[in-house]
């Protein structure tokens, strides 16, 4: 399913001040395509893919996906945050089988399903436990299958792997690629690490720091699985590293 | 020097069980001694006689009716008050936590009342209710009403913005969000409100009980023992009293570990 960011800007208003947050961006993500969303801090990325995921209202323009345009949150898209936001008092499996819970799907079958995911983010066995039993790590996959759950068109994710140690990143850095492989969604990834991007993405959209606009749009060429210690990605890199880099002021 | 060398009252501290029986056991050795000191029991009874009082709980006592009998009257009337303050607190408590106008509304006018002591609308609630039992559910509710309403609100204010927002995405409507979200997510600080608030209705119940015109209660029954000099049944009334609420309590807490443990652990 295409999804079209059409003209978006955001304006955010503090005592009668204006501020522009997000200047006119343009972007069509293809079906199955793995696009970053990358920027300094404060640039508006997060809040790019908050309008996108329709929790957030921009102040000029339009989202479309599959040819309809987003008013509010829709279950085509399935959001994955920072923070994993899974429900603290639920299982595992309670947590996966939420969005199937809530669409009136019964419980045996809302089970069966979440299993196939919680083995998909290889975490069969996890089911009955409760996230603070789980790592960091684990948590953020618990999220992934919880929205894998539903079979949105799209994944949104918001600096996911953000709050995790390096080690980790890179583990699930690897594991999400292989569940796109698996599942061929469309996935929109927010990130501020520039080797995260590289490393994942088909194409990333660079922004400029606030008011973020697009500066430029990098794909990757790179084959898979990408080795990050070859000269060729460090060559990438050094190009997405100077886009970033030319936009701060020096000090 | 090993353990068994230490003075007895470094045992006394290092112990928790020891140190934690130590007041209580302090406490029923000098009113021991204090009551044969005194032997008056129209001033502090011997600890025999009240616990003779207190081993037959369904003997009835001077046509009051028994320990136990008047105790459960008492139960029921805190069981009515208190289900009426959570009817109400817990819908306004929601209300005011998910949205900030109702909160306007009603928050300068909660703030006035809050510090009323329950017990400051005991002449009010005769003058509109007369004596009975609506007049004592009438202040047992108002004890209990602001706990619950306090803790329900902070409760669903402590609602992660983030779990509303993956419920929304998840597909969840409005209702299903009330239900599935943000009940469970404030469901342990709404718990503890719900177990102050009974604390305060069962103190409130002992002392609407004592209004003039009341026949039967805990209360009642201490204030007439009072007027008939049984200072023993007054004091096993206070025992009595003091282990129901520890009960009651108890009981909540153990709730609260069983269900709402992921309070304190997912951090």
């Amino acid at each position: 399913m295409t999804l079209i960011v059409e003209q978006i800007s955001k304006e955010f208003e503090q005592r009668d001040v204006r501020s522009p947050a997000l200047v006119t961006i343009n972007l069509e993500v293809e079906d199955k395509e793995f696009t970053c969303i990358l920027g300094p801090s404060g640039c508006g990325k997060t809040t790019l893919l908050r309008i996108i995921a329709g929790l957030e209202k921009s102040t000029s323009g339009k989202v479309i996906i599959g040819g309809e345009v987003v008013t509010g949150p829709t279950p085509r898209m399935a959001m994955i945050f920072q923070d994993y936001s899974l429900f603290p008092w639920r299982t595992v499996l309670d947590n996966i089988a939420f969005g199937l819970e809530v669409k009136g799907i019964g419980e045996e079958e809302r089970h069966n399903v979440a299993a196939l995911y919680l083995d998909l983010v290889g975490l069969s066995g996890f089911g009955e436990n409760f996230p603070y039993e789980l790592s960091g790590g684990m948590r953020q996959r618990v999220a992934v299958a919880r929205a894998l759950a539903i079979d949105p068109s799209v994944l949104l994710m918001d600096e996911p792997f953000g709050a995790l140690d390096a080690q980790n990143r890179n583990m699930l850095q690897k594991q999400l690629l292989e569940i796109w492989d698996k599942t061929k969604k469309t996935i929109l990834f927010v990130t501020h690490s520039v080797d995260e991007a590289v490393f994942m993405a088909d194409r990333i959209i660079v922004l400029t720091s606030r008011p973020g606009t697009i500066k430029e749009i990098v794909p990757i060429d790179l084959p898979r699985p990408r080795d990050r210690t070859s000269p060729d990605f460090a060559k990438v890199r050094r190009y997405v590293l100077g886009l970033i880099d030319e936009q701060q002021p020096t000090q | 020097m090993p353990p068994g060398k230490l003075p007895w009252w470094r045992r006394i501290l290092a112990k928790p069980v020891l140190l934690k029986s130590a007041l209580p056991i302090i406490i029923i050795i000098s009113w021991v001694v204090l009551s044969v000191l005194i032997d008056n029991e129209f001033v502090l009874p011997s600890i025999v006689s009240v616990l003779l009082v207190l081993s037959e709980p369904f003997t009835d006592i001077l046509g009051s009716g028994s320990l136990a009998g008047n105790a459960m009257v008492s139960l029921g009337r805190v069981l009515i008050g208190f289900f009426v303050a959570a009817v109400f607190a817990i819908p306004l408590g929601i209300g005011m936590g998910r949205n900030g106008k109702v909160h306007d509304f009603f928050d300068s006018t909660i703030q006035v009342f809050r510090p009323i002591p329950p017990l400051a609308w005991v002449p009010l609630s005769l003058a509109w209710f007369r004596i009975g039992l609506t007049s004592m559910v009438f202040i047992i509710a108002i004890g209990a009403f602001f706990p619950i309403l306090l803790n329900t609100l902070d409760g669903v204010k402590s609602i992660k913005k983030t779990w509303i927002e993956a419920a929304q995405t998840l597909g969840a409507k409005e209702r299903q969000i009330l239900a599935k979200v943000i009940l469970p997510g404030a469901a342990p600080t709404m718990w503890t409100g719900l177990r102050v608030g009974f604390g305060i209705a069962w103190m409130c119940v002992v002392a609407a009980e004592m209004m003039p015109g009341t026949n039967s209660g805990i209360g009642y029954l201490i204030i007439t023992s009072y007027n008939w000099g049984q200072v023993q049944v007054i004091i096993a009334g206070i025992v009595v009293i003091g282990v129901i609420g520890l009960g009651i309590d108890y009981l909540f807490k153990i709730v609260e570990r069983k269900k709402f443990m992921w309070r304190e652990l997912d951090r």
